[in-house]
């Protein structure tokens, strides 16, 4: 393999900013939970990075067990939305202002 | 070799979708371009020597939570206006800063930790003897199997918190009704 591992994790750093930048800018709630989707997918690059350098199969459990709790948090988080939705008639987050001062 | 340019052909697409992604006015356009961000990311997986992950990069991300993203979009409607109008003044510059102090202090760290250079390796054939899947059951089911186990309550709470957020509430329904003028089906 003549990649070297740092390309990978560069890459890996990229898509998690692109995914923090997301989540910083954009109001409407499905697109932030993508975002947040984008950062945990990054991670788990960098997991299977790590696991190719260090020569064992640990990263790549721990990538595997992410993806686990990536799919409830999505189960959970899409339902959160669409209560909120039903609620309000939006998914724009700055909607949600009950607790606003 | 071959990796090389396998990797200088996905990463720009993957990069490219990505930053589309969080660009994108239609929800729809960003599910779409986070789905080829998804494969892209699992054809690194493949050359990072994982086939296991890789597959199921696809089913489970590409397949089921895609087209769960897609299924909730489709039902709150796609037709609303998306306003790109920041509310906080300065909100973007000060992201796109943010974003950018965080790519150069990630970049100094994987150059401090182990380098930019074509290090030495360690064999991975070795690791995948017996295939990677075999492989890695061996290492779930010998030293992770109690967080496996944890997993599935994880799961079971998940779907029962589902369930109690999609439930609809009789006297909610009723507000809605009237002050939408829908007839209660």
């Amino acid at each position: 393999m003549r990649t070297p591992i740092s390309y990978f994790l560069l890459v890996s750093a990229l898509l998690f900013t692109i995914g923090t930048v997301g989540v910083l800018v954009r109001r409407n709630a499905l697109i932030i939970f993508m975002s947040i989707e984008l950062q945990l997918n990054a991670v788990n690059l960098a997991l299977v990075a790590f696991s190719r350098q260090n020569g064992n199969l640990t990263g790549q459990v721990l990538a595997f067990f992410s993806m686990v709790v990536a799919a409830a948090e999505v189960v959970v988080g899409l339902a959160i939305i669409v209560s909120l939705y039903r609620k309000r008639r939006s998914a724009d987050v700055d909607d949600a202002s009950l607790l606003k001062g | 070799m071959a990796d090389w340019i396998v990797f200088w052909i996905i990463a720009p697409i993957s990069v490219v979708a990505a930053g589309a992604m969080i660009l994108a006015r239609n929800a729809v356009h960003a599910a779409l371009l986070l789905i080829v961000n998804f494969f892209t990311l699992a054809v690194f997986f493949l050359i990072l020597g994982s086939p296991f992950l890789f597959v199921v990069q696809i089913i489970v991300y590409a397949g089921a939570i895609m087209v769960l993203f897609l299924f909730v979009i489709m039902l709150l409607g796609v037709d609303q206006p998306v306003p790109l109008t920041e509310h906080i003044k300065g909100q973007r510059w000060l992201a796109a800063l943010l974003g950018a102090s965080l790519v150069v202090e990630v970049a100094l760290a994987v150059r401090l930790g182990i380098g930019y250079s074509h290090g030495r390796l360690p064999d991975f054939t070795a690791v995948n003897r017996g295939g990677n899947v075999q492989a890695l059951a061996k290492v779930l089911f010998n030293s992770y199997f109690f967080p496996f186990e944890v997993t599935s309550i994880l799961l079971t709470v998940a779907a029962i918190g589902a369930m109690l957020h999609g439930r609809r509430n009789i006297a909610e329904e009723e507000t809605v009704d009237t002050a939408v003028g829908e007839t209660a089906t």
